[in-house]
Parts: structure tokens; sequence; C-alpha cells
């Protein structure tokens, strides 16, 4: 089977790999990589739970071939927290606000949550509910959900300022 | 590794990418946004000897305004079409309508070209370019020929783009002077695909008299009612007028039955959405003309 290169950016560290053409940048990321936060669910681009950004962009890592990410920056949950020691106030205010049970959905949800505070910073209720509607959640409702990104918003507004 | 083996080419330019395709035909699949092709192959409902990808080729990626009509290039992503300046401001419709696909994660990846190239039934862009006049460039290695909407969609996921072709950009006239449109669908869930959808352009004259009207249905191809287009020209619009004008474009649409409607429930839905979509777009259209006269 024909192998090929491919040269990706993960959270601000480059990494090398060879791959076949078919092995899904979701495979690659956790398999190959080990960034196993990023996670599988539906793998048919329903669920949201493998979202990662690409060039900044939340996107769906099991409808694209590890081989297109070629060149690309990407951002696995492993590299939303700042430091080893310290936790993104999206982290944080989902843990404040008891906003994951299971936490299986929780690495697509805060990495579409960090683009979408990027983009909008000041979201209403209906944009973050637009955002995420993307990224399927079977244990929590979703309010606990929508009222961290809500809080995390503040605390990113106040950081801006300051 | 989820989908079947294949040899992969990413070629950047347009020369190499219909070199390949012409090299081999029908063995070949273009990749566009992957958002529908990679869940099939993953599903290995396809398995495509050759997957040509096109994200490398910068080049058929634009949204161009130029003398009035709109020129976008089939790699253009959907979120791009949806945030361009110029969609906002005189293509509302496609604005309306992309924002129904899927999640902002799929519009990221997803293009225009490969919604329209892929023809699923009641998917948004095909609606709307209907309903548009939009037409699409098609190019192999040797030809080039440019094919409306209505050559275009043949039949369920069935397109007019022949082996060695690819689609390359999508061509939307200037809508006429005091023109105004709107979407509408209605699904179970955010970002569904449409359990019935109604899209509406009209035009009216300086008197308020429909001069122009497009009204288009999701169906296993775009349905356009060509019958009420023409039957609302000259008239005044009026909520009576849509409502009549709906009933009598859905009594016979064709519409399948399936697990998540039947056919009768999309033609009784379809009716409403489709007289709110004339009314508000002849109230956009009224609007626009009270504008000009300012």
């Amino acid at each position: 089977m024909k192998q090929r290169e491919v040269r990706v950016t993960v959270n601000g560290r480059e990494y090398r790999g060879s791959v076949e053409p078919r092995k899904l940048l979701t495979d690659f990321l956790r398999d190959d990589l080990g960034f196993t936060g990023t996670h599988v669910g539906c793998e048919q681009g329903v669920c949201g739970a493998c979202t990662i950004l690409l060039n900044g962009e939340p996107v769906r890592s099991c409808l694209l071939f590890a081989v297109q990410a070629d060149g690309a920056s990407l951002k696995t949950v492993e590299g939303l927290a700042p430091r080893p020691d310290q936790l993104h106030p999206l982290q944080e205010k989902f843990w404040e606000l008891h906003a994951l049970q299971c936490g299986f959905c929780t690495p697509g949800i805060l990495l579409t949550a960090e683009a979408l505070l990027r983009e909008i910073p000041e979201p209403s209720e209906s944009e973050i509910r637009e955002w995420i509607s993307g990224n399927l959640c079977r244990c929590t409702g979703y309010v606990n959900i929508v009222s961290a990104i809500q809080e995390a918003a503040k605390v990113l507004r106040r950081k801006q300022e300051t | 590794m989820k989908p079947a083996s294949f040899d992969y080419h990413d070629p950047s330019s347009l020369d190499e990418a219909l070199e390949l395709m012409a090299q081999f035909g029908d063995d070949a699949r273009p990749l566009a946004g992957g958002q529908s092709l990679v869940p099939l192959m993953n599903f290995r409902l396809l398995r495509p000897a050759h997957l040509v990808d096109l994200n490398r080729i910068d080049a058929l990626s634009y949204v161009r305004e130029k003398n009035g009509a709109l020129y976008i290039g089939a790699m253009t992503r959907q979120r791009q079409l949806e945030r361009a300046p110029a969609v906002a401001q005189r293509w509302l419709l496609l604005q309306e309508a992309t924002a129904f696909i899927g999640h902002v994660q799929i519009r990221n990846r997803g293009t225009v070209g490969g919604s329209l190239a892929h023809a699923f039934p009641s998917a948004e862009l095909p609606i709307a370019m209907a309903t548009l006049d939009a037409s699409m460039v098609l190019q192999s290695k040797k030809t080039r020929r440019v094919v409306s909407a209505e050559e275009f969609f043949v039949s369920t996921m069935s397109t007019a783009i022949e082996p060695g072709e690819l689609l390359t950009e999508i061509r939307v006239p200037a809508p006429p002077d005091h023109a105004g449109s709107s979407y509408k669908e209605v699904n179970r869930r955010h970002g569904d695909f449409a359990l019935a959808a109604a899209a509406a352009l009209v035009a009216l004259d300086d008197s308020g008299r429909i001069v122009r009207c497009r009204l288009t249905f999701a169906g296993a191809t775009p349905l356009r009612a060509r019958e009420v287009e023409r039957s609302l020209v000259g008239e005044m619009p009026s909520a009576a007028l849509f409502e009549e004008a709906a009933r009598h474009a859905t009594e016979k649409l064709e519409q399948d039955s399936d697990v998540h409607a039947s056919a009768e429930y999309r033609r009784q839905a379809s009716a409403t959405l489709a007289r709110r979509a004339l009314s508000q777009a002849a109230e956009r259209a009224a609007q626009r003309a009270r504008g000009a006269v300012q």
C-alpha cells in the first residue's frame, strides 16, 4: 500500500507521519500521534465528538483524510489549556457549572465553543445553541453547557479588557 | 481504516485535475468538501479506485461580483458564501438557504460545488440555485459547457456532469430590479435535511405589480412551479393571492413518503412554506422598491 508523508502542526508542535491515504485524520491524531482527546463517535459526520480546529476553524476530523491535513495547523483539546497546571476558561466553567457528565462529547464542544468565542465574543443564547447544534450530548440536556459557555465568554471578555 | 483503499491524487491546478479525470474516467471521484462523500466511503457504500482531491486548487475558490452577476468558484466553502458581503446585499436567498446546511463545522468544509454535484434530494443549494436561474460551468480536459439549473439536476443524486467533467463555476445572474427573495424549510432538528422546503423570488414593477416570480420546492430534484409562477405575473401581491398560489402549486406536488414524513404531510407543509416565502419575498421586494424611490 502506497504511503504518503504528512507533516502537521498540532497544538503548536510539528509532527511527521507516514500514512495510507485512506487513514482518517481522527485515527491519525489518536493512533499515530497519541491525541486521544479527539473522540471517535459516529464516524459519519453527525455527532461532532471528533471536532478539532483546522487552521482555526472547527471541522469534523472523521470526514478528513490525514493526507489532506498536510501542511495544516491543528488544535485538539490537549492544546486548549495554556499550561499543564491551568485550565482554559471554557474548561474551568464546564467544570464549575457541571456542563459535562460522561465527557464523551466535551472535547468537540470545547473546541467549537473556543472558535465561537473568537468570532462572537458576546454570543446570545440562540447563537450558542446554533453553534453547538453540530455537537451531540446525550447526558446534560445542554442547559449547563450553554451557561458554561456564557460564563466563559465573560471571563474571556474581562481578560481582553485588562 | 474505514474506507476501502484508493489511489490519492492532490493536483494543485485545474488543468492537472482535468487531466486526472480524463485519465481515470468513471474510476475517479472528485473530492470537494467531503461532507457527503467521506461518510459514504466510511460506510464503504462507495469505493472509488481514484480520489482526485480538489482542495489544493485555490483558483476554484472565490465569490466575485461582475456586471451585477455573481460568480462562485465550485470549491468555495459554504461558510465563505454565507459570509460574502455581496451575497448578504443582493442574494439573500443564498445566505438564508446556506444557513440551513448542516452545522458550522460542516459548512466550514462543505463546498458550493460539492453540494450541487451531489444533488441530494431536498438539499438547500440546488433549490436556491434553481430559484435564482443559476447556471453551472462544466469542464473536461477538452470541453467547456454551461448548463442551466434545469438541465443540471437530472434526478435523485444524478446530474448532467459526464465522466471526466468537473463542475468548476456557478453563475448567478443579477436579480431583477425591485426583487425580493425568501427561503423557508421545515425539519425535525437543526441541521437535518428538509422535510419540506420552498424558495421564492418576486420582482415588482413601479406600480407594485408582479413582473417576475420564481417558486421552487424540495423534491427528487428542485421542483419549479412554472404554471403558478406565470399566473402570478401582472397581479398585485396580497395574502389571498399567495394563499391560493401556494395551494395550487402543491396540490399535485411530487413528494415521497418515508419514515420521517408522509407525502401528504410534505405537501401540506410545502403549501404553508410557499405562502410564507412568497409573502416575504414580495415584502422585501416592496421594501427595495421604496428604498429606490427615496
